[in-house]
């Protein structure tokens, strides 16, 4: 049971002078229950890649196995491997567009053709998953904050009850603490459901703490792809590409440089103070 | 005076019925007191709907204070004949570059702001090249604006905004939407204009570490300002900091961690490189008094 994508290429405005190879060669396996996060800058191919894996865009050569069957196989049904494959856009809230949250959040179960009772349990459920009480249920979506609009568009699609949820840039433009309640709830549903959770982010600092394992997309290809101790190793050439490693990646190398014996892995505040009174201890 | 200068500044967003009588109000802005120098560089934090972005799209009056007073650059921003002057005074720059860029080639794009302000086209042309070569983006003045990268795409909008001459700039998260590289490009050419041109800025943000140079920061929660100060005495608050929503710059963040553990760290470090400052320094002093207590 898993993702497997192989030799997965797509070209943009093929046959054109603006063709361009959004994705190269991607080779990639994506096991059940894994957190992972995809980090690349702006154009690297990562909002692409994740649109293959619900089939809304179709590879221009290569192959994608979803629990070994292949999506691109005659009478594979999309709409199914849609329901299966969520995906959370960036600044999902645009997408909000029934007159209130509740009506909003049963358009995805409504959608696959389910009984009214089953569509208000998946509702209630994935409401209540994004923290959203029943004091919400009849309100406009337009009247919630910018983090309660957010946590309402992907609770549309928890209600379709994914196996795989994938979400691009989910916390973009949200203030800090509604940034840790969307991911904490993330991870949370990650513990506990044991749903495969992909998370295409630009704050290192965030891919840091919650992921176990991270893919760098670089110029359509998969640049790193390991744990993020191990990926944030690389930082200079993540700098070279656009990226950068976590704050505490900067302070341990300096910090190491000077003669002190740190973790220079150290990728989160917790862990980088760790270290340092680890090494403070011994004088 | 101050550039920038607001009294007592209230804004409600009002809810309307059919008939359009008002069905209830909603305080937004609450009782602002603001008094920002020319050549300031100011920082605004506050969780999302705390009164921030209400607060400035009142200083290029694209809204009026429902009570009190805001001065731009001597203008009462509720004096309509001056209303193009203000907006000459206090440029704005948005989240998303995708909504402000119009132009079809990036100088054409740069051109607009000082073309409808009746500029002559010499001047025009000379505003734009000033403006490109200031955000680092002269190289790319006739490429096509929807093929830049987002933190490309966001120094022509800042372009655009500098070609009319603004003593002030307010720039309402600029770098929400960018990588990493975008977000450093954007900050970086924001000081310089701070800096070298003495545009007087005032930086909307979510990233903790983006403000670590402003000369001030002002934190708001409900419509007030409930924090304000140089960004050393402001973050050095981290705990209420988070009572606001808000975070600390990861070096801060990490030191804070360590004051926890019982070290004698300073509580106001903002950079990595301040804190590999105080940890030589914590060091030297112990390997002293470890030499000095050998020696007795």
């Amino acid at each position: 049971m898993s993702i497997k994508i192989e030799h997965l290429s797509y070209v943009y405005s093929s046959g054109t002078v603006y063709e361009q190879h959004a994705l190269k060669d991607v080779n990639l396996e994506l096991p059940d229950g894994q957190f992972i996060g995809i980090i690349g800058h702006t154009g690297s191919g990562k909002s692409t890649l994740i649109q293959h894996l619900n089939g809304l865009l179709k590879a221009s050569s290569g192959t994608i196995y979803y629990n070994g069957e292949n999506i691109y196989a005659e009478g594979y049904s999309m709409k199914q491997l849609r329901s299966k494959v969520g995906l959370v856009f960036q600044y999902p809230e645009y997408q909000l567009f029934e007159t209130d949250v509740f009506t909003d959040v049963c358009f995805g179960p409504k959608n696959l053709g389910l009984e009214q009772e089953e569509i208000e349990r998946r509702a209630k459920e994935a409401l209540q998953m994004v923290g959203l009480g029943e004091e919400y249920y009849k309100v406009s979506p337009f009247e919630l904050s910018g983090g309660q609009k957010r946590r309402a568009a992907i609770a549309g699609i928890l209600a379709m009850e994914p196996e795989v949820l994938v979400l691009d840039e989910p916390t973009a433009g949200l203030d800090p603490r509604g940034r840790d309640d969307i991911l904490e709830q993330v991870a949370r549903l990650h513990r506990e459901r044991k749903i495969t959770v992909i998370l295409v982010s630009h704050s290192m600092e965030d891919v840091a703490r919650y992921v176990e394992r991270i893919i760098v997309m670089n110029r359509g290809e998969v640049m790193f792809d390991d744990t993020p101790r191990r990926v944030f190793h690389h930082y200079k050439e993540l700098e070279a590409v656009g990226l950068a490693a976590p704050q505490e990646i900067y302070l341990m190398n300096e910090l190491a440089a000077l003669g002190w014996d740190v973790d220079t892995d150290a990728s989160t505040a917790g862990e980088a103070a760790d270290s340092i009174a680890a090494c403070l201890r011994k004088m | 005076m101050g550039i920038i200068r607001a009294t007592k500044l209230a804004f409600d967003y009002l809810k309307l019925d059919e008939n359009g009588n008002v069905e209830s109000r909603q305080r937004a802005v609450d009782g602002v007191d603001l008094d920002v120098q020319a050549g300031d560089f100011i920082a605004i934090l506050g969780h999302n709907g705390s009164g921030k972005s209400t607060l400035a799209k009142h200083i290029n009056a694209l809204l009026l204070p429902s009570e009190g007073t805001l001065y731009v650059d001597g203008k009462n921003t509720q004096d309509e004949s001056k209303l193009w002057e203000i907006r000459q005074s206090a440029g704005m720059v948005f989240q998303n570059p995708d909504n402000q860029i119009i132009g079809t080639i990036v100088d054409e794009d740069v051109g607009f702001g000082p073309e409808n302000m009746g500029v002559p086209q010499q001047e025009i042309w000379e505003r734009v090249e000033k403006s490109l070569r200031s955000v680092g983006m002269w190289e790319y003045r006739s490429h096509s604006p929807n093929r830049l990268s987002g933190g490309q795409k966001q120094r022509v909008a800042i372009a655009g905004v500098v070609a009319m001459r603004p003593k002030c700039i307010v720039l309402d998260e600029p770098t929400a939407m960018l990588d990493p590289n975008g977000r450093r490009e954007v900050i970086a050419t924001v000081r310089e204009l701070n800096q070298k041109e003495h545009v007087t800025v005032i930086l909307i943000t979510h990233y903790m570490e983006e403000v670590i140079d402003a000369d001030r920061v002002f934190v708001m929660d409900d419509g007030k300002i409930v924090m304000q100060g140089a960004p050393h005495e402001v973050f050095a608050r981290v705990e209420e900091l988070k009572s606001y929503r808000l975070d600390v710059p990861q070096a801060t963040l990490v030191t804070h961690r360590l004051r926890e553990q019982g070290f004698d760290l300073p509580p106001d470090i903002l950079s990595n490189e301040e804190l590999v400052d105080a940890l030589q320094k914590y060091r030297a002093e112990h390997e002293n008094a470890a030499g000095a207590a050998r020696t007795q």
